[in-house]
């Protein structure tokens, strides 16, 4: 062997070295719905952790995301995904899109509050958790003479109606897990009596999440059911915003998960383990970003009065939450609000403002049967059109996933829910107004 | 004499058949929709007909549509809607064509290129400025509660939806429109006046019936567009129309739903139907000249008093219109802004920020956007000869097609290029989907009616006789159409240039689904990724007055170009 093919071998398996060491860098592809302020530390970070390697992001709202991922998946060039929702990583999922993987980071438990914070499966994971509450623009509290909302019930009171907003659930998976925690919390029935009385005060319903925040911030709307980052990020930005976490609130984490087939699988991996090691979780801690880490030990970093949902237990861990009953009716329920509350806004707030207003009659002066008509209103303004069981049996929910089976179709059912609804609150707007008559 | 001019009906299109040319690029055009928009809409819309589950054939999904209160209550507001924004609009339209063409009015080349300035507020950040402006606790609204008491809701319901459609597509009836007026034979004109016809009259008996075809090419575009125009209703929380209805069902995750599509198709239809009606009233009519080169209308000057009423129409208009870039400027410089006047305090820190990264989205935006104008001033100059000039067998369904484009969903077309050309691999393996170059072609299909309507106003007005006198002196049908249409034509094409340059450079749905990498990402894309958090906003909104700026420059140099060849035509007479 002569010395220059020595020195060829030693070049190539140099090379090989070399090469192996490059298998965790190169380019990641990352689809995510997060915001540059938040993706940007990230990337910073990443990138100085692992020379070599470089994050692209690719911003897309969550729907289109999914979306994106589905049509691509023939030649699928994204490495992860990472956004908030939890139920669009479930769609991920089924729809085999998600590849398993065993992250390198311990000391990461097994819920924070009462949610679950990985797949159990493996599929994806939760690298950072939000807390649900109420924001609101300061100058217009005062300037409208508002109270500042303490819990979920205040926003049903009657000072707060056309002065607040919430996002569609059908349109926010986090939204919907609020929704669904009430559900679980209060009961079907109840739970939807609540909804309902908080929804009749909305001056609008989103189509977006980050659509709340930015109508609190400019202050067309003053009180905002928002995830609480969208809040902490707006007042590091100045906003003249508050925020509260009601009693009873869902802790829901926001994830990440390594698409099938990636590209640079090993890359993705990386980044994958760079998020929930200390130092991606640190980073969750900034300001501009500002989410509350899965791993406990980081909370040692945050400053003195960062929420900490391992120690507090009125974030999140009062509330029970079964995934499976969730998983189970989570079309129907967002079907149900968006049918009875979304494009039946009108009409829910004239039932609800006319309840009001015999109320408030009834306050001057007390009529026995007015007040007996006023809770007819009530009633027919939190009937439903189907039951606790009826939401999770395969005859409605097949409606809406494309099964195999015969049923109804989508189009019918959410006809008849809403004509159902249309009726009630005319019923109930019908009964209020009587019973302010008989106040008078 | 008016009457004279408007039913002499001639025979259009005398010659025998079609030219082997004609019909080659009649074909070529019909690929280019089969390829770049039958197929990609077709692998989505399918949906729309098939039973869900078992995939067979049906219609039963439209006739739950028809039985769906929601629907129909969606469609008679998107009805309702898109005529009451005709009507505004072309309030708004009117005065600002009939002034800037008709008088000798200083800074006309400024006003046209203002006035056009609407159709290119960003999406998102401009609907936050038009609520901090107009909004229920907007500037307006704040200081009018607090000296009287009382609020005006211009942003409420169906009626704000009209109004920010209004102030938003006005444009397209005003570029259109005075396109036409510019192109009237100043002979025209003249021979009314020796008769006695003056002012009003003038203006009502031959000006306005002779710039019909502009009119109503302007006209027919906002009425589709406020149509399939999703961002402002859902901005205003108004669901229940049609397009806002469409895309919600469309982009809900992991359902199945197949309205979505059925209320697409419905909008297509809708679309086609309404372009067929505008093209059957304006049918009956000639609306061209024979002389030509009369350098458009006799410009006039105005009398001291009708000047300042001139000036203080055109100032009013302006200032309704831009009010949102106005409220677009102030909040890029605006440190906090909310639930006041005025932002708190100002600061140049959002355009420091964005100014390193924003030379890659201009350079992409001017590249995707020239280039999706330039094929559709090419195709659309094409239909608009073939329709016009032609007798082909199912030339119209050229037109239809394109008109098909504009109220095709963009979030639809997207996903229906990915699925079309997603598994089309160029060598190396990578998809061809995700060659920038498709943003560019699915810019251009969503774009082509607006080029389309531009060109076909303008040929509407050349008399065949011209092309004849070339042909019977020698000339081939493709040296007559470029020495005598091409020139002739060159301002409206001009003009459908830039409106479908400008509207490119602002559009987000599709393009939203085909951007691959932030290196290929056009500007309002940028903007997007700003707008999802409440410290982008500043940011935001100085990329979108990036955007702006850049497009209006665009468009006065377009404007100016206009204004030389109608000049040079004066000049040569």
């Amino acid at each position: 062997m002569s010395r220059l093919s020595v020195f060829a071998v030693a070049a190539a398996v140099g090379l090989l070295g070399i090469g192996a060491a490059c298998a965790q860098t190169g380019k990641v592809t990352v689809v995510t719905s997060f915001a540059k302020d938040v993706t940007d530390p990230f990337k910073k970070a990443f990138e100085k952790a692992y020379p070599g390697a470089t994050l692209d992001v690719q911003n897309r709202n969550t729907n289109a995301g999914v979306k994106y991922l589905e049509e691509t998946r023939s030649n699928n060039q994204v490495d992860i995904f990472w956004a908030s929702a939890p139920d669009a990583f479930e769609a991920l999922k089924v729809k085999g899109l998600l590849q398993k993987y065993q992250v390198k980071t311990v000391g990461i438990p097994e819920k924070i509050g009462s949610f679950p914070i990985n797949d159990p499966q493996g599929f994806y994971f939760g690298f950072a958790a939000s807390g649900y509450g109420i924001m609101w623009n300061d100058r217009y509290a005062r300037a409208n003479k508002l109270p500042e909302p303490k819990d979920w019930s205040d926003l049903a009171r009657p000072v707060y109606f056309d002065h607040t907003l919430m996002a569609a659930p059908s349109r926010s998976g986090t939204t919907h897990l609020t929704i669904e925690t009430i559900l679980q919390g209060e009961g079907w029935d109840k739970g939807w009596r609540t909804i309902k009385e908080v929804s009749g005060n909305f001056r609008q319903v989103t189509d977006r999440s980050f659509g709340v925040p930015e109508a609190v911030n400019s202050g067309q709307v003053g009180f905002g059911v928002v995830i609480d980052f969208f809040a902490f990020s707006a007042q590091a930005s100045g906003f003249p915003v508050k925020f509260v976490y009601p009693t009873v609130t869902t802790i829901v984490p926001a994830n990440v998960g390594l698409i099938a087939n990636a590209p640079n699988k090993a890359a993705g991996e990386a980044f994958l383990d760079f998020l929930l090691s200390p130092a991606g979780q640190t980073v969750l801690l900034e300001p501009g970003i500002r989410r509350l880490p899965v791993l406990p030990a980081t909370y040692a970093q945050a400053p003195a009065d960062y929420p900490n949902p391992f120690k507090d237990p009125s974030l999140g861990a009062r509330v029970k939450f079964d995934v499976e009953i969730s998983e189970k009716r989570t079309d129907v329920v967002d079907a149900l609000f968006d049918q009875m509350i979304t494009f039946q806004l009108e009409g829910l707030k004239g039932a609800t403002k006319a309840i009001h207003d015999a109320e408030a009659a009834l306050a001057k002066k007390d009529n026995a049967e007015a007040r007996a008509l006023v809770k007819e209103a009530r009633d027919l303004v939190a009937a439903m059109p189907i039951t606790e069981p009826q939401a999770r049996a395969p005859e409605i929910t097949s409606a809406f996933t494309g099964a195999k089976e015969k049923g109804a179709r989508q189009a019918e059912l959410e006809q008849q829910w809403a004509a159902f609804a249309k009726g009630k609150f005319e019923q109930a707007r019908t009964k209020a107004e009587q019973a302010v008559k008989l106040a008078r | 004499m008016t009457q004279a001019v408007l039913s002499h009906k001639r025979p259009r299109g005398r010659r025998a058949s079609a030219t082997p040319g004609q019909i080659g690029l009649a074909l070529a055009i019909a690929a280019f929709f089969v390829v770049f928009l039958a197929a990609p809409v077709a692998t989505v819309v399918y949906v729309a007909f098939t039973e869900k589950g078992t995939g067979a054939f049906t219609l039963i999904n439209f006739v739950d549509f028809a039985r769906t209160d929601l629907f129909i209550r969606s469609f008679w507001n998107s009805i309702y809607a898109s005529t009451m924004t005709v009507v505004v609009a072309s309030m708004i339209a009117l005065p600002l064509a009939y002034i800037t063409t008709r008088f000798d009015f200083r800074g006309s080349v400024l006003i046209q290129t203002l006035a056009f300035l609407p159709l290119i507020m960003p999406p998102f950040v401009g609907a936050v400025a038009m609520l901090l402006l107009f909004g229920r606790n907007g500037s307006i609204n704040l200081l009018l509660d607090d000296y009287f008491d009382f609020k005006i809701p211009f942003m409420e319901g169906l009626n704000g939806v009209i109004f920010v459609q209004s102030i938003h597509y006005f444009p397209f009836i005003l570029v259109n429109l005075s396109t036409a007026m510019r192109n009237i034979d100043r002979s025209m004109e003249e021979a009314a006046q020796n008769l006695g016809s003056s002012g009003f009259r003038l203006f009502r008996r031959i000006v306005l019936p002779l710039a019909m075809p502009g009119y109503v090419a302007g006209a027919s575009l906002v009425f589709v567009k406020v149509m399939d125009d999703l961002a402002t209703p859902l901005l205003l929380g108004v669901k229940d129309m049609l397009a806002p209805q469409a895309y919600l069902r469309v982009t809900s995750v992991g359902i199945t739903d197949p309205m979505g599509y059925v209320i697409s198709v419905v909008l297509v239809l809708i679309a086609v139907l309404c372009m067929w009606l505008w093209a059957r009233a304006v049918a009956g009519k000639d609306y061209n000249t024979e002389q030509r080169g009369g350098g458009g209308l006799a410009k006039r000057s105005m009398k001291p008093h009708e000047k300042w009423i001139a000036y203080g129409v055109v100032l009013l208009i302006l200032l309704l219109v831009l009010a949102p870039h106005i409220s677009l400027l102030l909040l890029s410089f605006a440190t906090v802004w909310s639930f006041s006047p005025l932002p708190d305090a100002y600061t140049t820190a959002h355009y420091t920020r964005v100014f390193s990264e924003s030379f890659d989205y201009i350079k992409n935006t001017l590249i995707y956007s020239s280039l999706a104008g330039l094929i559709d001033i090419i195709i659309g100059g094409a239909i608009a000869y073939l329709v016009l000039r032609t007798k082909l067998i199912g030339r119209t369904w050229l037109d239809w097609a394109a008109s098909a484009a504009l109220a095709i969903p963009g979030v639809v077309l997207g996903i229906g290029f990915l699925r079309a050309f997603y598994d089309v691999q160029l060598p190396g393996g990578r998809p061809l989907a995700t060659m920038w170059i498709m943003i560019v072609l699915a810019l251009a299909v969503r774009r082509l009616a607006y080029a389309l309507r531009a060109c076909y106003a303008s040929l509407q007005q050349i008399s065949v006789s011209l092309e004849e006198a070339a042909e019977s002196l020698g000339a081939t049908k493709l040296r007559s159409a470029r020495k005598i249409l091409l020139p002739l034509m060159v301002g409206g094409i001009l003009a459908g240039f830039i409106t479908s340059f400008a509207t490119a450079a602002v559009e987000l749905s599709a393009t939203l689904m085909l951007v691959q990498s932030s290196d290929d990402a056009p500007l309002v894309y940028g903007l997007y990724v700003f707008m999802q958090s409440a410290a982008g906003r500043g940011p935001g909104a100085a990329l979108g007055v990036i955007a702006v700026l850049l497009v209006a420059a665009c468009t006065y140099l377009s404007h100016l170009v206009i204004e030389r060849t109608q000049s040079a035509k004066g000049a040569i007479q």
